[in-house]
């Protein structure tokens, strides 16, 4: 290559150039390690130490008071599948009709800017603060603890994060598609529901199994409304509900070394659960090339 | 010849800017109507009057007369749904529904009427076969129409849009996306199509015009600066600026 006399006097030298790209490389990677690291250290731990305590009678017996035998976590996976479940049957539909709201109905309304507002408020909220909300509004005035009460407190942590992912998928839907489907002559409803929202089906499912598995792990608002018992769930409405995350808590509080052994056990089946429901998301859910 | 639609002082405003100025046309029923101009022209804006599909966005919007067979259609009393039942559109991308080949053209179908399965299937076909495109999809007619080329996916559009047997077909720009082949076959079909619908096509592609119009409108800054035949159009304009522009010597 040659450059003209005057270009060649104040060409920049290669080596700093070089230097930048390989020190914007290491730096990246490194910050990448330790992201990695640290999450690979944690699910090793977690293995380590909990998977001494995995037998059949760990997972099919219900939990019991320190001290007698065959001590499990069956009632606390039971426990922990109702309280989610049910918060996510309430849920996810009011969050995903809240999304399809500011999406497509009111994106610009001053409803829709203070929901936006609110909603990310909510989900930087610490998740004790829900706890003790529905403690004061729920729990106080029927008198006890109870799994649904539980419900209610992920469901508040949950609406925020299922809306606001709902909004983001149907706004990546093309405004096009919505026109040729209108211009059809189909309803607002209709478009949104048979095109919109089947076009965002795979983020949508995505989102809402993710937002389930995040609040699967909230200990917090469980303190204060679905407390826990060493029962099976069966008076999931009147009474305190077994429980994963409280579970883990207090066994690991437990100044006796075969209990702390139990909570990391419990550990391990609830890291599992989560992570299978991601990787089955992500598997049936994959975005299918164009 | 009738006349299938007219605009009538047709002005057009998005918020306080507006678009089109007194926009007066007739549009010849059965026969192709090019609309013609340069970027930003206003061409397409005075499509989407026709199907009224502007009142998507709640700044927008339009005043003055459009008569589709006599019948003012921007009156708040013309039922929309309707409306774009006879008016059908076909857009610059290709825009398949996230469902089967068969599908996307029995949802118009569906939408608009009650008709038995072996109706439909029957209908299906005649869409498809109208939109030349029955040969290359009637063995994958379960598999999802994303999963078809673009100039299929486009003709897939067309099928779908005169499956509900519209009278008038709006096609903006419906060729840009696609390859030159592709392109030729629409414009072949367009030429078929005609005898059934009445066609009015944005194009940028004054060959195009050419090709397959039989009256061209010269859009300039929002107004229409000459409308004829397209014979007439292309071979001797009375305005200086649709010479100008025909010949490439500006837009």
């Amino acid at each position: 290559m040659s450059y003209s006399s005057d270009l060649n006097r104040c060409r920049r030298p290669l080596f700093f150039r070089k230097l930048t790209d390989t020190v914007l490389r290491l730096f990246s990677f490194a910050a990448i390690s330790v992201a990695v690291g640290g999450m690979g250290w944690i699910l090793f731990c977690v293995l380590r130490y909990g998977v001494g305590v995995l037998d059949w009678g760990f997972l099919l017996n219900p939990s019991r008071p320190f001290g007698l035998p065959d001590n499990g976590i069956a009632n606390a996976v039971l426990g922990t599948l109702l309280i989610t479940g049910v918060s996510a049957a309430i849920t996810v539909p009011l969050g995903i009709a809240a999304g399809i709201y500011l999406s497509e109905f009111g994106r610009h309304s001053r409803i829709a800017h203070f929901l936006r507002f609110s909603a990310n408020v909510m989900m930087g909220m610490p998740s004790i603060l829900v706890g003790l909300f529905v403690y004061i509004i729920f729990v106080v005035p029927c008198g006890h603890f109870s799994g649904f009460a539980g419900s209610l407190a992920l469901g508040i942590i949950m609406f925020p994060v299922v809306m606001r992912t709902t909004e983001d998928m149907l706004a990546m839907v093309p405004y096009t598609l919505r026109e040729s489907a209108l211009a059809l002559g189909m309803t607002r409803a209709r478009t949104t529901l048979a095109v919109v929202c089947r076009s965002a089906r795979n983020g949508l499912v995505t989102g809402v199994l993710l937002a389930i598995a995040r609040v699967s792990g909230e200990t917090a608002p469980l303190l204060f409304t679905a407390l826990f018992a060493d029962s099976w769930p069966n008076r999931f409405f009147s009474a305190p509900t077994a429980n994963m995350p409280v579970l883990i808590t207090q066994y690991a509080d437990s100044p006796f070394p075969t209990v702390q052994s139990a909570a990391w056990g419990a550990a391990l089946v609830i890291t599992l659960l989560v992570l299978t429901l991601n990787i089955f998301t992500r598997m049936v859910f994959r975005e299918r090339g164009q | 010849m009738a006349t299938k639609i007219s605009a009538r002082n047709l002005n057009f405003f998005y918020g306080n800017h507006q678009a089109l100025f007194d926009n007066n046309i007739d549009i010849e029923a059965n026969s192709i109507t090019a609309v013609i101009g340069p970027s930003g022209c206003g061409k397409s804006t005075h499509l989407r009057i026709y199907n009224r599909i502007f009142e998507l966005y709640r700044d927008q919007r339009a005043s003055g007369e459009l008569l589709l067979d006599g019948v003012n259609v921007l009156d708040k009393k013309v039922d929309v749904l309707d409306l774009r039942r006879r008016v059908g559109m076909i857009f610059q991308k290709p825009t398949p529904f996230p469902m089967s080949v068969f599908d996307n053209v029995a949802y118009p179908l569906r939408l608009h009427f009650k008709l038995s399965r072996a109706e439909i299937a029957e209908r299906v076909e005649q869409a498809l076969i109208g939109a030349s495109i029955w040969d290359e999809v009637k063995d994958k007619l379960k598999s999802s129409g994303l999963a078809l080329s673009g100039g299929q996916q486009q003709r897939l559009c067309i099928a779908r849009a005169i499956a509900a047997e519209p009278e008038v077909l709006l096609m903006d720009e419906p060729t840009s996306a696609i390859d030159p082949v592709a392109t030729l076959k629409i414009e072949e079909l367009c030429l078929r199509l005609k005898e059934k619908f009445t066609i009015v096509i944005v194009t940028h592609n004054m060959q195009q015009a050419a090709r397959i119009s039989d009256f061209t409108g010269f859009f300039y800054k929002g107004r229409i600066e000459e409308f004829g035949t397209t014979e007439k159009i292309f071979s001797n304009p009375d305005k200086k600026r649709t010479e100008e522009y025909i010949t490439g010597r500006f837009g």
